[in-house]
């Protein structure tokens, strides 16, 4: 008999905008001991599907309307709050998606830890407060936290995102469940600890024979992790089957647009860089920032940037990669002057940025635009796209009164948006939508240069790989300088002529992509290509196996 | 949702026309709106439609229960109760809307410019809130009125001036979140000017927060008028206000409870409208809100 058997799985949700089905007609099992991942965009269900087996849902506007999950014979769906108290962290434990906002900052990470052992709802169970603090070490240690003793009594602040996440993922195991959703468990990481993270969930698996759902929108971590996976869109399963089978020989048009989506190999259209004469000179640039708060004890000097050198050229897309805290964000807003720059020079078209008065680098903003990553945070939400796409263009004065209209429906057409929704307001379009609308603003201006921040890591990977064509093609028609900025090799792979590298403020190799792919000089850059999720179950797992 | 063709003159003003769409379809605030319209009207109209003066005492008379000749009754000088909430009406309407709008300007720009400058500049203008804050308000008051002399007007102004300190604190705090927000670095970006920023991108998002305040501070602004007048340095007997009715009222509130009840009513009818209408305008001017 299967572990958890989930039957005709309907839940509704009732909104004052109507009814939306967010989970229709869903079933699939999992056995002991097998990972099962359920793959999808966002608002496909995916969550929402695993989030009803522990009834944390909100209810309402949550109602399920049909189905059954049997967890070992007995109904989830159907059970007391009492009974369900006793399989929440006992026998199904979840570990969420941002290790941040699960930790509460005030009690220390061993006493959250222990607390499951020592306030046991089954008083039968409970623990002294001596031997929970064993156990709790013990796991610790298994999770791969170094100096478990020492740390035990640290607070969650004093850990990096990843050992956060191995603080969760023991926190999940400390009853020896025996299913364990990961949502989404490596998303807010770098590639790097992903990676890491991924291989001690593989390994607790094995050791502990848990069954697994992980929930991902990345085909590339599903490929290596799972036995089976379930394809959801819109609520409902479009394709289940065993990994291999759903990524060699997928009889389903949506996994087939999922699998195209995912942005693989080279920059297909030609470079077309000016050799002669940069558009942008940067040298030896720095940004440094002071930490006042109370946390850094006295003043504490952060060196986001610390002495970077780099030309632009003319025509080019050239791609920054880094994880996050390299620096790489700051290195785009002190080109723009968005923030100080301590030390150093950025030369646009012949002059020196840094000179200019506020007043004066007006004229000079409106040819460097840039394009954010949050196409949620990034959009005035009381600015209809007609007043957001105006603005610069009002602003500039390159339109007046009577153009505008004609101007505003010009770039609406450039970014793939239709004139009738010019008067709607951001929250009633979707982030690719959104995102489309930033680019607009962004070319507004008829700018030379664009900074794009991580322009694509929001959005879902059918909307990302049409985002990046957007791109490509607006840099052929308006003849565009761009800085690409990404934590995501394969994305900037794909877009980019020429790659820098930047770790902890300082750029350690350059190249073009393709040379930089195939023969990488910096034992960090090779350390963070090895590090790249394949979506292809065969590669992937010989990739994992030879780390 | 059907979309209108764009004309040009109705660009600039969409939140605020899609506002009144949407204020429209929200009954109670509309509710809210009428009352306080009413309220207003009959305050202008006060010299014209009171049944009695406002001083007319009939000494014989006493305080009696409401009756056919005095609907609300009449207090302990035999003065008429409906004629005289009318004229506190007066009283008590002006000193709520003037003062929460000199309130509300301060405020509103004090908190904008200390959250969105930010650093010393911040520093600076919250200390001077916080030296406020700390100084008893009455000793203000009564200095503003030794130095300009008793004055009706000044009296606004002085209450304005003390009730704008936690609408800065409010404004700032929101401020100094947008601030970080993408969409105000954008603005940056696109070059901008400060106060194009702060006029454009960042006061239209406090409004939710600051139009709840406001409706809560114009009530407090009329039961602060009550306590300076009892004090003797607002508005002077026999001229009349709500909160002073409901002060007088209060003292005989066992034996002549009408005189309580009715300014009483009188305020929370008010308070109630603009409670609805606050709400209303809120969810009005907030474009998440559906316009159906």
């Amino acid at each position: 008999m299967a572990l958890l058997e989930v039957n005709g799985l309907k839940i509704y949700f009732h909104t004052r905008n109507g009814l939306v089905k967010a989970v229709d007609d869903v079933s699939f099992t999992v056995d002991a001991g097998e990972t099962l991942a359920i793959v999808g965009e966002s608002g496909s269900g995916k969550s929402v599907t695993c989030y009803s087996l522990l009834d944390l849902l909100p209810k309402p506007p949550a109602v399920i309307e049909a189905g059954t999950a049997l967890f070992d014979g007995e109904d989830l769906l159907s059970c007391s709050t009492a009974r369900m108290r006793q399989f929440r962290g006992n026998d199904i434990a979840v570990i969420f998606q941002d290790p941040m906002t699960s930790l509460n900052p005030y009690i220390s990470i061993g006493e959250q830890l222990i607390e499951p052992l020592i306030y046991h709802p089954d008083k039968t169970r409970t623990q002294s407060r001596k031997k929970a603090r064993l156990q709790a070490i013990e796991l610790l240690d298994e999770v791969g936290i170094i100096d478990p003793e020492a740390r035990f009594d640290c607070y969650p602040h004093e850990f990096s995102g990843g050992m956060r996440q191995r603080v969760m993922i023991a926190m999940a195991l400390i009853n020896k469940p025996r299913l364990l959703i990961c949502d989404e468990p490596t998303t807010a990481l770098d590639v790097t600890i992903q990676a890491q993270i991924l291989e001690l969930i593989k390994k607790l698996q094995k050791t502990r024979d848990v069954a697994v759902i992980f929930i991902s929108h990345d085909l590339g971590v599903v490929a290596g992790i799972a036995d089976k996976v379930v394809v959801m869109c819109e609520g409902t399963i479009r394709e289940t089957g065993d990994t291999e089978s759903v990524f060699y020989n997928s009889q389903d048009a949506y996994t087939k647009k999922l699998l195209a989506a995912i942005p693989e190999g080279a920059k297909l259209l030609p470079n077309r860089a000016e050799q002669d004469q940069p558009l942008v000179k940067v040298r030896d640039l720095k940004t440094y920032f002071t930490d006042f708060s109370k946390a850094a004890e006295g003043k504490k000097v952060i060196k986001a940037v610390d002495g970077v050198s780099l030309d632009i050229k003319r025509g080019e897309i050239l791609g920054l990669v880094g994880e996050s805290g390299s620096g790489k964000s700051t290195l785009g807003r002190s080109i723009l002057q968005l923030a100080p720059n301590t030390e150093g020079t950025v030369t646009f078209d012949g002059s020196l940025l840094g000179e200019l008065s506020p007043k004066n680098l007006v004229p000079w903003r409106r040819r460097m635009q840039m394009i954010f990553q949050d196409p949620y945070a990034s959009l005035n939400p009381r600015m209809t796209v007609y007043e957001t796409l105006a603005e610069p263009l009002l602003y500039h004065g390159l339109a007046d009164r009577k153009s505008i209209d004609q101007q505003v429906r010009q770039l609406m057409d450039d970014v793939g948006l239709a004139h009738s929704q010019m008067r709607k307001y951001p929250h009633e379009f979707s982030g690719g939508q959104r995102q489309r609308i930033a680019i607009g603003r962004a070319i507004a201006t008829k700018p030379e240069l664009i900074i794009a921040d991580e322009p694509v890591s929001a959005l879902d990977v059918t909307i990302q790989a049409q985002i990046l064509d957007l791109i490509l093609a607006l840099v052929e028609r308006h003849n565009l300088t761009m800085l690409f900025i990404s934590h995501d090799l394969s994305v900037v792979r794909y877009i980019s002529d020429r790659v820098m590298v930047m770790n902890k403020g300082l750029i350690i190799e350059s190249g073009d992509t393709e040379t930089l792919w195939a023969n990488p000089q910096q034992e960090y850059t090779r350390e963070l290509l090895k590090a790249i999720p394949l979506a292809d179950p065969k590669l992937e797992r010989k990739r994992i196996s030879n780390i | 949702m059907a979309i209108k063709e764009l004309q040009p003159d109705e660009q600039g003003t969409s939140l605020w026309q899609d506002a009144w769409i949407k204020l429209c379809k929200n009954y109670l605030a509309l509710f809210g709106l009428a009352v306080l319209a009413l309220l207003c009207v009959i305050s202008l109209l006060t010299p014209w439609i009171a049944p009695y003066g406002y001083e007319e005492q009939n000494l014989l008379l006493g305080a009696t229960a409401p009756s056919l000749e005095h609907w609300l009754g009449t207090d302990i000088f035999g003065r008429d109760m409906l004629t005289r909430i009318m004229y506190g009406g007066r009283v008590s309407l002006t000193v709520g809307f003037i003062a929460t709008a000199v309130a509300l300007l301060i405020g509103v720009l004090w908190g904008a410019v200390a959250g969105f400058v930010g650093g010393r500049t911040d520093a600076v203008m919250m200390r001077i809130v916080d030296i406020m804050y700390a100084l008893p308000f009455m000793i203000f008051i009564v200095l503003l009125m030794v130095v300009f002399g008793r004055n009706i007007l000044l009296l606004f102004v002085a209450i304005g001036a003390v009730e704008w300190l936690t609408m800065a604190r409010i404004v700032r705090s929101q401020v100094m979140s947008l601030r970080k927000q993408e969409f105000v670095e954008a603005a940056h970006s696109l070059g901008l000017s400060e106060w194009t920023i702060i006029r454009r991108h960042i006061i239209p998002n406090t409004l939710g927060p600051v139009i709840v305040y406001t409706t809560l501070t114009i009530p407090s602004v009329m039961l602060l008028e009550a306590f300076l007048s009892f004090l003797g340095l607002g508005i002077q007997p026999p001229q009349s206000s709500w909160g002073l009715l409901i002060n007088y009222g209060v003292e005989s509130m066992e034996e002549y409870p009408w005189l309580l009840i009715f300014p009483g009513v009188a305020l929370s009818l008010t308070l109630f409208a603009l409670n609805f209408l606050g709400d209303g305008l809120r969810d009005a001017l907030d474009p998440r809100t559906s316009k159906d």
